[in-house]
């Protein structure tokens, strides 16, 4: 911790935020798509084995704070059918780091009738207006399928290999094995995506991956790649190796849902974590019909990071985790 | 056994790899978004000074390094071991050559100096930043070259032998940073 008073961005960094956010709010009053806001306290946290939530309480009331505010943007538009978007706040738990910090700026949006390509077109459109105004260069937007990008960087098919696969994989190309990954064909995969895949992207541009393995869908729809392959219909954008957004072509089927929710908790629980208690408010408002929609959440402070020409978010936050 | 969870790292932090005691010096997390995340750390080996870097899945537990810092003042030395006070308890520690390391080249008693214990034995001792010391032997200086850069050989009461400008005279008491191991002033 940091005894400092003083914010540690300039005041030109403070500049930049204001104007990067005004920027998306005139972009998206163009478009048509509505601002929300949505609380940022919830009584259920995400059962993602891989997120840690903050808990907090009101009086008796166990509490926590939104790690995205994905459920509830998704209860109004099973309620209303809006595009809508959201500028908010997300807290992470055990996430700091030079590209992480426990509570930052989100944007998330969802378009009804979009499919996860429109949607792509759609943040392509916002970050190069974004950048451009900074002077990033921007011009080159690559689409890549995450099989297609394993097979180029690390000579394997992600929907169709192992762990032994993996491992000899890392020792080819000299990476180290982590203490602790063992046979976890997903954990392989993170890994491997983090240490030989997104470290061959272009640096100066943005780089698109998509279709990534059924496994990971968290709560994207399932379909079948051209080679098929079930897959997610979910997709990540870059700017050189910095991951910037996540999206999906929303899941709407609430069954299914909820038998995510259910495997996650298991998978909680054989790490030794708690159990989360599942939305029931969100799977009501899938019973009741979301429309066909696609959602993103795009880190700002990241975006700002690349913006401005930082390394680090501390650099352009206020107040970074230290500060506090 | 005491261990800590990936969660609990943080500069400084004391921990086990390969059984020697370590100390984490960086910490980076390395995590996708909807992923698995990992710590990478760079440690630094307290037993060899060495620095390491390793990686760990978030989440796994590392077994700790029962490794404490104890301020203490050194005694004497019977060649074979240094032996050291903690001044408050008056309770001696004695430390082999290989635990006093290059400490050795500088105190010659009474100095106050950090005793870093493992499992309760000394694996290392660190000396004052500055240590003040007799010039034991340098051939005299020139007279008049003063100030002029120019640099000789003379060896301190502890044996060890430093770089010194030419005006330095046998007797004379001298500031050594301990750091670098070079001369600072007269003290």
């Amino acid at each position: 911790m940091s005894e400092s008073w003083q914010p540690a961005a300039s005041r030109e960094v403070m500049q930049l935020r204001a104007r990067m956010l005004s920027d998306i709010r005139a972009f998206f009053d163009q478009r048509g798509v509505l601002e929300v806001e949505t609380p940022v306290l919830s009584s259920s946290c995400t059962t993602d084995p891989n997120i840690s939530s903050f808990s907090t309480r009101y009086q008796q009331q166990g509490l926590y704070l939104n790690t995205s505010p994905e459920y509830c943007m998704k209860r109004l538009l099973a309620a209303h059918g809006d595009a809508i978007y959201q500028v908010c706040k997300s807290f992470r738990d055990d996430e700091l780091g030079p590209e992480h910090n426990p509570e930052f700026t989100m944007l998330e949006w969802y378009r009804p009738g979009f499919d996860m390509f429109e949607l792509m077109h759609e943040l392509a459109d916002l970050v190069q207006m974004l950048a451009s105004n900074c002077a990033l260069n921007s011009d080159s937007v690559q689409k890549i399928s995450y099989a297609e990008a394993y097979l180029q960087a690390a000579g394997i098919n992600p929907h169709a290999t192992s762990a032994d696969e993996c491992r000899s994989c890392a020792i080819k190309h000299d990476i180290e094995q982590p203490v602790g990954l063992e046979d976890d064909i997903d954990e392989w995969l993170d890994w491997l995506l983090t240490q030989l895949v997104i470290p061959t992207f272009q640096a100066d541009g943005f780089t698109y991956i998509y279709d990534y393995p059924g496994s990971q869908a968290a709560l994207a729809k399932l379909h079948e790649n051209p080679d098929g392959y079930t897959v997610a219909a979910r997709f990540e954008l870059f700017y050189g190796e910095t991951e910037l957004a996540n999206g999906f072509d929303e899941l709407l089927d609430a069954d299914e849902q909820r038998q995510r929710f259910e495997y996650e908790n298991r998978l909680r629980m054989g790490a030794g974590l708690q159990p989360s208690m599942i939305d029931e408010k969100l799977l009501k408002a899938l019973e009741h019909g979301l429309p066909v929609c696609s959602g993103v959440a795009l880190g700002l402070d990241r975006l700002l990071m690349l913006l401005t020409g930082a390394d680090t978010l501390e650099q352009i936050l206020a107040f970074p985790f230290p500060r506090i | 056994m005491a261990s800590y969870n990936t969660n609990e790292f943080k500069n400084g932090l004391k921990i086990m790899l390969d059984n020697d005691p370590c100390s984490i010096t960086e910490n980076i997390l390395v995590k996708p978004g909807k992923g698995q995340a990992f710590n990478r750390v760079k440690v630094k080996n307290l037993k060899t000074g060495r620095t390491l870097e390793r990686t760990f899945k978030a989440t796994e537990s590392v077994e700790a390094a029962d490794v404490e810092d104890i301020n203490v003042e050194f005694l004497y030395t019977d060649g074979e071991y240094w032996h050291f006070m903690e001044p408050e308890t008056y309770e001696q520690h004695a430390a082999d050559r290989v635990a006093v390391g290059d400490a050795s080249k500088w105190v010659k008693g009474q100095e106050a100096c950090v005793m870093t214990l493992w499992n309760g034995a000394p694996l290392s001792i660190t000396p004052p930043n500055f240590v003040e010391l007799a010039v034991a032997r340098t051939d005299p200086g020139l007279k008049g070259d003063t100030a002029q850069g120019g640099s000789k050989p003379a060896t301190l009461e502890t044996g060890t032998e430093v770089k010194v400008p030419l005006f330095i005279d046998e007797g004379d008491v001298l500031k050594i940073d301990t750091r670098n191991g070079e001369y600072v002033s007269r003290a």
